[in-house]
């Protein structure tokens, strides 16, 4: 049915019928379609917003509470250790096949014109500056963020979040800051393991594998990968590792609606990390390299 | 002598240890608490009741101060505190404890680490006296076989004992009890009764129950509040609660399926 039927001033009556009432002209009404195509372009930046407003909110809290003691040295160490430690081996092996599947993209793309002795400097400058640190994160937010997110999620809907703040002890301070914390000093360092076993990676493939040679591979490495490219790669990694825990934990520390509530915001959390990531990215690249238009 | 003891031991004198007055809270379109007026009576059970829904549970997170309330006072021992910021909540929050309606335990810590939570944080004790001080705790409370087991290892009712164990650790003025029997068998429900009326007798803690399990009011109420669509209903004690000539509180009583006579044969 066509949507402003009902919109439709009725025809009046043959003169014959016996004295009609007189049609009252009602107001068009607004079709639902557009209601709702309204509130779904109002909803989108204002949903935007509000997740930048949560966010922001959350990070002033820890700023606030992160400088105040007690320092729960403890616990900033087991948080190093969840986020660091255990996405060691994660984060290594997504590097090595990282590097081994680039390493024969370069090769099989140069020999089309004669160029694949330059495999290991394109390698080394596309790992250091953006593979390390993008893959690097976005494992710590697919290991380490989902499961903070759940964790504090289920905190938040069993009260044990509210428990914390009846016991005079801040949340945000004993939740959020060690883990933020850890993931702005923990990402850096598994981004420079990436680096090294993308390298070797490579390395193997190109080589090993494909016959390149060992020594034109790593003068190549060492003459076009400077400390500007690794730089480059460690500043982004500190920006993705602090924004994947602040996304994780935001979403886990507002969780509501019971278990399906603490699923959706580590599904949400995931993929916020992931987008954020991804235009961070060019953020930061555009800013490093003065390029980009910012 | 200074003023402040002179302060805190007129203010332990007051009977009234917390008056509530004019507390309004909304949510959006909501108002949940209309100007809720009501006193907490020092070293006795006060028992907030109502329906579901009445505004019991906004009523404590207001006490508690786990959300500022948008007008009213809460005055504990003559301070207001409705309207304190985060950092000046900190002591004020030593003076509560809460036992939570699902225990709220940390599922990450086995049961000593939960009781002993609150003395690491706020105090500088030596790991021996903390173990010293926790076993004790749990053994008064009857659950001293279960201290190195996980939340997720316990029943309902040791859950309880537990939550008590940890929110009396820093021995606290005022113990906040949010539907402690909702969701046990009878039995279990009278244990836990047992368990307020010794752990109030025991240190002297005054007691904010919510409840709206009839008997349970009855068994350990000494003041009993009523809480109707946002408002206070009725209060006093149970005679006082018996005596109201509400027919809200008549109509909460039959629902409740609580025979008025019996009960003030009782009382």
């Amino acid at each position: 049915m066509c949507p402003w039927y009902t919109a439709r001033v009725p025809e009046a009556p043959p003169a014959t019928s016996p004295s009609p009432p007189a049609p009252v002209a009602r107001p068009r009404a607004v079709p639902v379609w557009l209601k709702d195509a309204g509130r779904a372009v109002v909803g989108v930046p204002l949903r935007f917003f509000g997740e930048i407003g949560m966010l922001a909110g959350l990070l002033a809290q820890a700023l606030f509470w992160g400088v105040r003691p007690p320092y729960r040295i403890g616990l900033f160490f087991a948080a190093l250790e969840f986020v660091g430690v255990q996405s060691l081996f994660i984060v290594g092996l997504t590097g090595l096949f990282i590097g081994m599947v680039f390493g024969i993209q370069l090769v099989d793309g140069f020999r089309q014109f004669g160029a694949e002795n330059q495999a290991g400097s394109v390698v080394g400058m596309a790992l250091t500056r953006e593979l390390a640190p993008v893959f690097a994160s976005l494992m710590v937010s697919a290991r380490a963020g989902s499961a903070m997110s759940t964790e504090l999620g289920s905190m938040r809907v069993t009260d044990q979040i509210d428990a914390l703040t009846t016991m005079a002890v801040n949340p945000v301070q004993f939740l959020v800051v060690p883990r933020i914390v850890a993931g702005a000093l923990m990402v850096p360092l598994l981004t420079m393991l990436f680096n090294l076993i993308g390298i070797f990676g490579a390395w193997l493939v190109c080589v090993q594998i494909l016959g390149l040679d060992a020594g034109v591979f790593a003068e190549n490495v060492k003459w076009y990968v400077d400390a500007r490219d690794v730089t480059q790669g460690l500043v982004k990694a500190v920006f993705f590792g602090f924004t994947v825990t602040l996304i994780a934990c935001r979403h886990g520390f507002y969780a509501q609606g019971g278990a399906a509530g603490v699923g959706q915001a580590t599904t949400r959390a995931v993929v916020q990390s992931a987008v954020s990531i991804l235009v961070l990215d060019y953020v930061i690249t555009s800013v490093i390299t003065g390029q980009g238009g910012l | 002598m200074s003023a402040a003891p002179e302060s805190a031991s007129a203010a332990a004198r007051d009977p009234l240890h917390l008056r509530v007055r004019e507390l309004r809270k909304r949510y959006g379109e909501h108002e949940v608490l209309r100007g809720v007026t009501f006193d907490v009576k020092r070293g006795l059970n006060n028992i907030l009741i109502g329906a579901s829904g009445s505004g019991k549970t906004v009523m404590v997170r207001q006490l508690i101060r786990l959300e500022r309330p948008d007008a009213g006072e809460i005055l504990l021992d003559g301070r207001d505190i409705s309207r304190l910021s985060d950092l000046e909540l900190v002591p004020v929050r030593r003076k509560f404890g809460m036992v939570f309606q699902m225990s709220a335990l940390f599922d990450s810590m086995d049961v000593f680490d939960n009781v002993a939570f609150l003395l690491r944080e706020h105090t500088k004790l030596r790991e021996r006296d903390i173990r010293e001080k926790v076993m004790a705790r749990l053994q008064a409370l009857g659950v001293e076989h279960a201290v190195h087991k996980l939340p997720a290892e316990l029943s309902g009712g040791m859950k309880k004992r537990v939550a008590v164990a940890r929110a009396l650790a820093l021995e606290p003025e005022i113990l906040i009890y949010d539907e402690p029997t909702t969701g046990l068998d009878p039995i279990t429900s009278r244990t836990v009764d047992d368990l307020i009326e010794q752990t109030r007798e025991t240190y002297g803690v005054t007691s904010i129950v919510i409840s709206h399990d009839m008997a349970s009011v009855f068994r350990i109420g000494h003041h009993i509040t009523y809480l109707y669509k946002g408002t206070i209903e009725a209060s006093g004690s149970p005679q006082e609660f018996l005596a109201s000539p509400s027919p809200r509180v008549h109509e909460f009583l039959e629902a409740s399926g609580v025979s008025r006579e019996r009960m003030v044969a009782r009382a």
